[in-house]
């Protein structure tokens, strides 16, 4: 399914300013927008086309690093799970996706057990429906299986105000009950407006409030990959504009 | 589309029917869960207005708003002969002063949704008007057939039966013609519409040539009470010329679908062989239509409707949109 042309004018096409990465999503052909930037990370950078000129990008994080990180990350997960059977990994869409696959290859590479990946769309658990504008798009979710006394590790990729961890812990619980709940998050860039703690961060990075912080996946080529971890080069970028 | 109301297809542009699709499909995950209910529209109130009776739309309608946490309240008004225009709007007003978030509209007579549209600071989606639009089921329709084919651009669809009384057939003409298929109509002559080729569709009295190689066939649903004698000589004679089975099939692709509204009369436009079994999709059809008015529900309910200062300039304005509406409607 999914087959239709991108629209135009959906949220996420506003910032495609550099050349439009795509998030690489291969296990299904379902088509992901454009430049995945996490919606916690547009606050405060409404009127993008104001300065737009004076965008200044700079690199937080490139793809070797990234994905130390996740080794990293993996193994403390490992360390901190009793047993690893119960673990259970669910990637918010759009940028968890791709880190939560590179996760659960890292943690069979570790213990020998590959844990299922679920994927979990937030939206219609958002706490910001009825004051938007318009209805935000919705993503895949695709839960393999019940995660009754799973020990569930959340995967995002950009973590600030905490809302969207709150969102997925709410849609979680309609899928059963979790023995345990940890958060990944690649970046914690703070403004925390909830009272949510990362379990696992991959790099804290502290931001102005105007600024973005963006991840990015880009596309790869299917048939060269097919079997392999299909994820293709990642990277975190901050997107600030002028110091005012 | 928040706030807005969905009284046609024919409004509707393929953007905003590729939005609704691509919705409908996330919703449809929701109806495979255990708990089948997401928090998104609580604390909303859904009203559904039927002055037609209806159990399949409107408890479509019903599952989809309780799924999404919506209150949903059926408010059934049997078909009256009361006269529509004051009772209408008396209705219309008397409900919007309970501050509905939504209102679905069904009724016998084209055009009332949109009348109602005007009065009410809900949203209003149309859930069949007459022989007009019935626009949630042509999505749902469109679902289906994405669903199974993984596209509609490029597809031919051939709508089978009465043409001209039926806006299922009507919403789906434009629908189909809107997402790049080729749409071919065929029936009778007397169920036929004179200018119906204007809506950009082929018309054939000859079932076999309608369905040569078309990758949907589409049946409607004949209302023999009504139409037996009039647009057809008997039920038998329109069974054996225009109603489906598996002989009549071969002539359509090999992987074709057939589809059908329901509720089916079994015989009539569907042979029982062809009403159970693939490659009859009706049953997708019904499962597909609770995740489209998901989808409808959650793109539109929410917004009410600015207010209107004073009724009299409210029926300035309604006078102007009916002209606005007939100069550019198909009816």
């Amino acid at each position: 399914m999914s087959q239709f042309d991108s629209p135009p004018g959906s949220p996420s096409d506003a910032e495609t300013t550099a050349p439009a990465p795509i998030l690489a999503d291969s296990a299904s052909n379902s088509r992901i927008s454009t430049t995945h930037s996490h919606s916690e990370s547009d606050r405060g950078a409404s009127s993008e086309g104001d300065f737009e000129s004076t965008v200044v990008d700079r690199t937080a994080l490139d793809d070797r690093g990234i994905r130390r990180a996740l080794m990293r990350i993996a193994h403390e997960i490992v360390e901190r799970t009793e047993d690893a059977e119960r673990l259970y990994l669910v990637a918010i869409p759009n940028g968890g996706v791709p880190l939560g696959r590179i996760l659960v290859e890292n943690i069979e590479s570790l213990t020998d057990l590959r844990p299922p990946l679920g994927i979990l769309d937030t939206t219609l658990y958002r706490d910001d429906l009825s004051i938007l504008g318009s209805r935000p798009r919705l993503r895949r979710t695709e839960m393999p299986s019940s995660v009754d006394d799973r020990v569930v590790i959340l995967v995002e990729d950009v973590v600030s105000t905490g809302r969207t961890i709150r969102a997925a812990m709410d849609a979680l619980m309609d899928f059963g009950r979790p023995s345990h709940v940890r958060v990944v998050a690649l970046i914690d860039r703070g403004h925390r407006e909830l009272p949510i703690k990362i379990d696992f961060v991959g790099k804290n990075i502290p931001t102005r409030p105007n600024e973005k912080v963006i991840f990015r996946a880009e596309p790869i080529d299917e048939k060269t990959t097919a079997g392999k971890s299909a994820v293709g080069v990642l990277q975190v970028i901050v997107r600030g504009g002028r110091y005012s | 589309m928040i706030g807005r109301d969905i009284l046609g297809i024919e409004d509707l542009s393929r953007s905003d029917i590729e939005l609704i699709l691509e919705t409908a499909e996330q919703m449809q995950e929701i109806g495979t869960r255990e708990v089948k209910k997401v928090p998104t529209l609580r604390g909303r109130t859904l009203i559904n207005l039927f002055f037609e009776p209806s159990t399949r739309t409107q408890t479509s309608f019903e599952i989809a708003g309780k799924r999404l946490a919506a209150d949903v309240v059926n408010f059934s008004v049997s078909g009256s002969s009361v006269s529509k225009r004051e009772t209408l709007l008396d209705t219309a007003k008397t409900l919007d002063a309970m501050d509905p978030d939504l209102v679905i509209v069904r009724h016998r007579v084209a055009g009332v949704p949109h009348r109602m549209a005007e009065v009410l600071h809900a949203p209003v989606i149309n859930a069949g008007d007459g022989a007009h639009e019935h626009p949630s089921q042509a999505l749902l329709d469109m679902l289906t057939v994405m669903e199974q084919k993984g596209r509609i651009e490029g597809l031919t669809v051939t709508i089978v039966g009465d043409i001209a009384h039926s806006r299922v057939a009507r919403s789906n003409i434009y629908g189909f013609s809107k997402m790049g298929a080729e749409v071919r109509v065929a029936g009778p002559p007397t169920m036929l519409p004179a200018d119906i080729e204007s809506l950009g569709v082929k018309a054939y009295t000859n079932l076999r040539e309608a369905i040569d190689g078309a990758d949907v066939v589409m049946a409607l649903r004949i209302q023999m009470e009504r139409l037996e004698g009039a647009c057809f000589p008997s039920v038998r004679e329109y069974a054996s010329t225009f109603g489906l089975d598996r002989a009549k099939l071969r002539f359509a692709k090999e992987d074709a679908i057939v589809m059908h509204p329901g509720p089916v009369n079994r015989g009539v436009e569907l042979a029982h062989e062809l009403a159970d079994h693939r490659p009859s999709v009706i049953l997708d059809q019904v499962r597909n239509g609770v995740a489209l008015r998901m989808a409808l529900l959650y793109l539109v309910a929410g917004r009410r409707k600015p207010d209107r200062s004073s009724t009299g300039e409210a029926q300035t304005q309604s006078h102007d949109r009916t002209q606005e509406n007939a100069g550019g409607g198909g009816d």
